[in-house]
């Protein structure tokens, strides 16, 4: 490029040495929008938040005197009287979470079509997803305080077993909350069209949170519902 | 749809010119006015800061002379003193502060690229200054449980603010955490993505390579602090045992069992150490460019310090358990931590070999700016030997709690940043106001300040040796504790008062010189880099006028043979016989 030759910039090698001259290069690291490269970096900050949420799980389940409850009984459902089936509602939550992600995505690609209804209304069928992912916590979370389960305590075992599940899964439920209150105000502007002239970037940006809660519930799943 | 790079963009629609005092001033979404807001929030919370050590030291000096403080408004003085000091002054000043101001103006843009983000940032840190202020209104008081807040003292009854004290200190970490996370963002994008034409990664100048990989330490190294700070309030308000094993307090079982205090310690040093780099790392950065600017030196080996600042940003995240030697933990652990702890020296001593390989020859200006940098030199390698004594476990473990500590940690986090931060205020407050400082009065502060700081200092490692412990109200009848320790520690109460007076220099030096001080014009120290070539000084909003600028050659163009200036700025176009290639950049400048 012209103005790069003026500003004494060769062009980029291959391999490795061409990482660091895309990264040194003139002007902008990553060629994408200042919200995107912000999201991104955001996320990462995140990410340690939720790491630090989860070691520091495993090191009081380790630390703690007590047995820790059975997940694959305290999560059981029986329907209509039936032998209660481990894990039910909380794979059906999974379920729809991820169903949720593929929405996103089509949203993202309407979105990069310029269909503003369709990237609209799959947003809002996310964020429907969302809304009740967090209905169906809010029923996990009474079910088990009518059972007895309280931060301090719960009937059959480790106390640190409530502190954990309170914590970790409330601080999720919060950022799924908060990406469906996004999502709703990240929609209401794609149909007003206040995105026409900048471009739908935000549209994949909100995505992107999207997608980074779905993978945070998935560690969750894995390394305190299964373990 | 293309991305158009800010630098390519047009800007005409881009100014809107904020008018009325509240949005000028106030609710200012300006980078330059957010930056003297936090600066100015951050210093005079730490003269609080500073008035709970003057009070400390008399007690410890004098103990049976001053009736100021009690043995618990000690405790509470020492952790507000600490936690004040590292979080609320050092780092809100060097990013909220210095970042804010130096990163859009070095880059060659016109803002942070979320202004409003921005202004959030800034108010809410002054919110969590203001709940941590609070606390000292509040029944019990402060809470005096150390500036590292170890469980279960922290909760446990009797600990000197365990009633509510210790909940705004939790709270005022969340909101600061928020705070800095929400600058952070700002500061981060903007280094990679606002940057000017022609400006590449590998032209900035030292200080935003600091100021960005600090900024990235804190993005990653806060979370544990967050993630500690809402277990401990969990903790303490709803009764889980996160930090709490089974205990006794006051001969009662406590409702807590279980816990590991020692996951806290492990969660805090986790964010801990990285913080002791978020504070020198920006420091090592600004100091490298007043030592250029003033030595009318290139930086001896800049590729060298961009990735020596790499460096330890990335070690600092595996050498949180050397604060924990005698925690208890795994004794393997302390092999390990003593291993990368020493590794970390390695590149922190090759900064310094380059600062002083700097100076070598060098046009050497001895003005204010420059004397503190160079005092930084000599305090920043004192605090950084004393480092190497107690990175390994053997040494530390007779040393640890000792006053050996405290003067290591001070002479490394305290006085080195505090010099620079000096360093750095006399260098840009031209920049900032268009008036130069009076340099009697900083030489003044200068040599009061640095020679103040050795007299408070050095007989702190003796007292360690002796075995004084650290965090004690008063010595009492201690066997092993010769009478000269006393003595002693008179002395560094009277070098502490001292200090401490002799800052009023630097205030009376700030003030006067607004109203009286020299018109600095733009550039007055003739240096390279961007923020010295604003059309306007200070510079007005959107920084740039009509244009932003274009950077054709790196950041350290000093002293240049057969350039009829003794330096280049960054936007000067032209081959001078001195090349960019980064090939050459290690080869000092020739010059008579």
């Amino acid at each position: 490029m012209s103005e790069n030759v003026a500003s004494g910039i060769a062009a980029p090698r291959p391999g490795l040495p061409g990482l660091v001259d895309d990264w040194s290069s003139d002007k902008q690291t990553y060629h994408v929008p200042w919200g995107k490269a912000m999201m991104w970096i955001f996320l990462v900050s995140d990410t340690f938040i939720f790491s630090c949420f989860l070691i520091g799980y495993m090191t009081v389940r380790m630390s703690t005197a007590e047995p820790w409850p059975l997940p694959s009984e305290v999560f059981a459902l029986s329907f209509f009287g039936s032998e209660p089936i481990p894990l039910i509602l909380i794979a059906i939550m999974t379920f729809i979470l991820i169903t949720s992600s593929g929405t996103m995505a089509l949203a993202v690609n309407y979105g990069y079509r310029k269909d503003k209804r369709m990237a609209a209304i799959l947003m809002l069928v996310t964020a429907a997803f969302g809304a009740s992912f967090v209905g169906m916590q809010v029923f996990e979370w009474s079910k088990l305080i009518a059972e007895g389960v309280r931060p301090w305590g719960n009937p059959w075992g480790a106390p640190q077993f409530g502190s954990v599940f309170f914590m970790v899964t409330g601080f999720h439920g919060l950022h799924v909350t908060a990406g469906v209150i996004y999502l709703c105000i990240v929609a209401r502007k794609v149909i007003r069209g206040d995105y026409d002239k900048k471009g739908y970037e935000i549209v994949e940006i909100t995505g992107l949170y999207w997608h980074f809660v779905d993978l945070v519930w998935v560690f969750i799943f894995a390394f305190f519902y299964l373990w | 749809m293309a991305y158009v790079p800010l630098a390519d963009q047009d800007h005409e629609h881009e100014l809107h010119d904020p008018h009325t005092f509240i949005t000028k001033y106030v609710w200012s979404q300006d980078h330059k006015v957010i930056a003297i807001q936090y600066g100015g929030t951050a210093i005079l919370v730490g003269l609080v800061a500073l008035g709970l050590s003057v009070m400390m030291r008399l007690q410890l000096g004098f103990p049976d002379t001053f009736s100021l403080i009690d043995p618990s408004s000690y405790y509470q003085a020492v952790t507000m003193h600490g936690m004040i000091m590292v979080v609320y002054l050092l780092t809100a000043l060097f990013l909220g502060g210095f970042g804010n101001y130096l990163i859009p103006l070095m880059c060659g843009a016109r803002d942070m690229v979320f202004p409003f983000l921005n202004m959030l940032s800034f108010w809410f840190y002054l919110l969590s200054v203001l709940i941590l202020l609070s606390s000292f209104f509040v029944t019990g008081g402060p809470t005096g449980a150390g500036w590292t807040l170890y469980p279960p003292q922290t909760i446990t009854p009797g600990t000197p603010g365990h009633e509510t004290g210790i909940l705004l200190m939790l709270i005022s970490l969340g909101v600061f955490i928020v705070a800095f996370t929400m600058g952070g963002l700002n500061y981060v994008t903007t280094v990679l993505q606002a940057r000017s034409r022609g400006l590449t990664m590998m032209r900035l100048p030292l200080s935003v390579w600091g100021i960005l990989t600090a900024t990235v330490l804190g993005l990653f190294a806060f979370p544990a602090l967050l993630v500690s700070a809402i277990m401990m309030t969990f903790d303490l308000m709803l009764g889980t045992s996160f930090f709490m094993p089974a205990i006794m307090a006051a001969g009662e079982q406590l409702d807590y069992n279980g816990g590991s205090p020692i996951l806290f310690q492990h969660l805090f040093w986790f964010f801990g150490h990285p913080e002791v780099y978020i504070v020198a790392l920006p420091a090592f950065g600004l100091v490298s460019d007043v030592l250029s600017t003033h030595a009318r030196k290139n930086i001896f080996g800049y590729r060298m310090m961009v990735w020596a600042i790499v460096a330890i940003g990335g070690l600092s995240f595996v050498v949180w358990a050397h604060h924990m030697y005698v925690s208890g933990m795994n004794p393997y652990f302390g092999f390990f931590f003593a291993t990368t702890t020493l590794i970390i020296a390695v590149p922190t001593a090759l900064k310094v070999y380059n600062w002083v390989l700097t100076l070598w020859e060098g046009d050497i200006r001895l003005n204010t700016p420059m004397l503190f940098a160079i005092g930084f030199i000599f305090t920043f390698i004192h605090g950084g030997l004393t480092g190497l004594f107690l990175g390994n476990v053997v040494i530390d473990l007779p040393l640890s709690d000792t006053y050996f500590v405290v003067a290591h940690f001070h002479m490394v986090m305290g006085v080195s940043p505090v010099l620079v931060v000096f360093a750095a205020l006399y260098h840009w407050y031209p920049k900032m106001t268009g008036k130069m400082m009076n340099e009697t009065l900083g030489k003044l502060h200068f040599w009061c300040t640095f020679l103040g700081t050795y007299a408070i200092y050095l007989p702190m490692h003796y007292l360690g040796f002796l075995g004084v412990p650290r965090r004690y109200y008063a010595m009492g009848s201690t066997d092993f504790i010769p009478e000269s320790a006393q003595a002693l520690n008179a002395n560094i109460t009277l070098a502490a008062l001292f200090v401490a007076t002799a800052q009023v220099l630097f205030f009376i030096n700030v003030f006067w010189s607004l109203k009286n001080g020299k018109p600095s014009g733009g550039n007055p120290w003739g240096a390279t880099t961007l923020e010295w070539q604003t059309p306007d000084t200070p510079p007005k909003h959107g920084n740039w006028g009509k244009d932003l600028p274009v950077v054709h050659r790196w950041a350290y163009d000093y002293s240049v043979p057969g350039y009829p200036q003794d330096f280049i700025p960054q936007n000067v176009a032209g081959d001078f016989g001195v090349s960019d290639d980064h090939d050459h950049d290690d080869a000092p400048a020739k010059h008579a």
